[in-house]
């Protein structure tokens, strides 16, 4: 009892401050580096096709209709994840679910900017250090500068966004976040060898 | 490790990213409740099993995250075609042994 009050006596007062999974760790190895980025806004959008142009036109930035495919506009990245089924990320703090209210044609948009944790994977090796837990080809062919896919690292479910030929936005679950950063930091040494 | 055909994402998938659904084209009764035991059973616990060509559905679970039907040999674990979840059995099958 007493060191439970003890305990608590020594906690600040309580606040409604985010504290975002990971904040701001960092990882060198050779060849590559692991990053956790800033909080964003998210949201998990899905429609019918007959609703895809007025949502392009309120979100500022054409939903992409092909599968693995990307857009991006102004800070705003919209992710092909499925035939109806859309990851909308803004980096530049305007919520697209607020954009997303005042559409009125059909179409379910749900604000996940919390649920998600953004790890951004670059250096030459980058590739290499995915590929050590995700079994997709990551090849410029397979997977050029803009794709993006669902897809698996290790245990878990994440969605990868190649930003630049040799750089990678790596989007898994924030509970999942310690698991992806950890299996990232592990292969990040083994690519480097 | 055997690549897969998404006829959603319409390319080739690693398989780790698929879950099995279970065996395609088995309509389900619009009126569950007039089914007789003997046809319910049929309906609900009866498959084929073949040795050979199966008709399975399959979910695209770590991608797009499409239920979609596959045709696969049971004996050589090759998968013969994709299509897509609602589109009748394809009449023709490439590369089967016949």
């Amino acid at each position: 009892m007493a060191k439970a009050a003890a305990r608590k006596s020594g906690v600040a007062a309580p606040s409604v401050e985010r504290r975002p999974a990971l904040a701001g760790q960092e990882l060198s190895a050779t060849g590559v580096t692991l990053a956790v980025l800033p909080p964003a806004e998210r949201i998990s959008l899905r429609a019918p096709d007959a609703s895809v142009a007025a949502l392009s036109k309120a979100l500022g930035v054409t939903l992409p209709r092909k599968p693995k495919t990307s857009a991006a506009k102004a800070g705003r990245t919209a992710l092909w994840l499925g035939p109806d089924e859309w990851l909308v990320i803004d980096e530049v703090g305007r919520d697209p679910l607020a954009d997303c209210a005042e559409v009125t044609v059909l179409h379910s948009a749900v604000g996940i900017s919390h649920r998600n944790v953004a790890i951004s994977v670059t250096g030459p090796a980058a590739a290499a250090t995915i590929n050590s837990g995700c079994p997709q080809d990551l090849s410029l062919d397979a997977f050029p500068v803009g794709a993006a896919s669902r897809t698996i690292l290790g245990k878990v479910e994440i969605v990868l966004l190649r930003t630049a030929s040799d750089a990678f936005r790596v989007e898994c679950w924030r509970s999942f976040s310690d698991y992806v950063f950890i299996f990232l930091s592990e292969a990040a040494g083994d690519a480097a060898a | 490790m055997l690549l897969i055909r998404c006829p959603y994402c319409e390319e080739e998938r690693p398989e780790l990213e698929f879950r099995n659904a279970g065996e395609a084209h088995i309509a389900r009764s619009a009126d569950m409740a007039a089914t007789s035991d003997d046809d319910f059973e049929k309906f609900f616990f009866i498959r084929s099993n073949p040795k050979g060509i199966i008709y399975e559905r399959w979910r695209h679970m770590h991608g797009c995250a499409r239920f979609f039907n596959a045709v696969r040999d049971t004996v050589s674990d090759r998968f013969l075609m994709t299509y897509k979840a609602g589109e009748p059995k394809p009449a023709k099958l490439p590369g089967a042994a016949k």
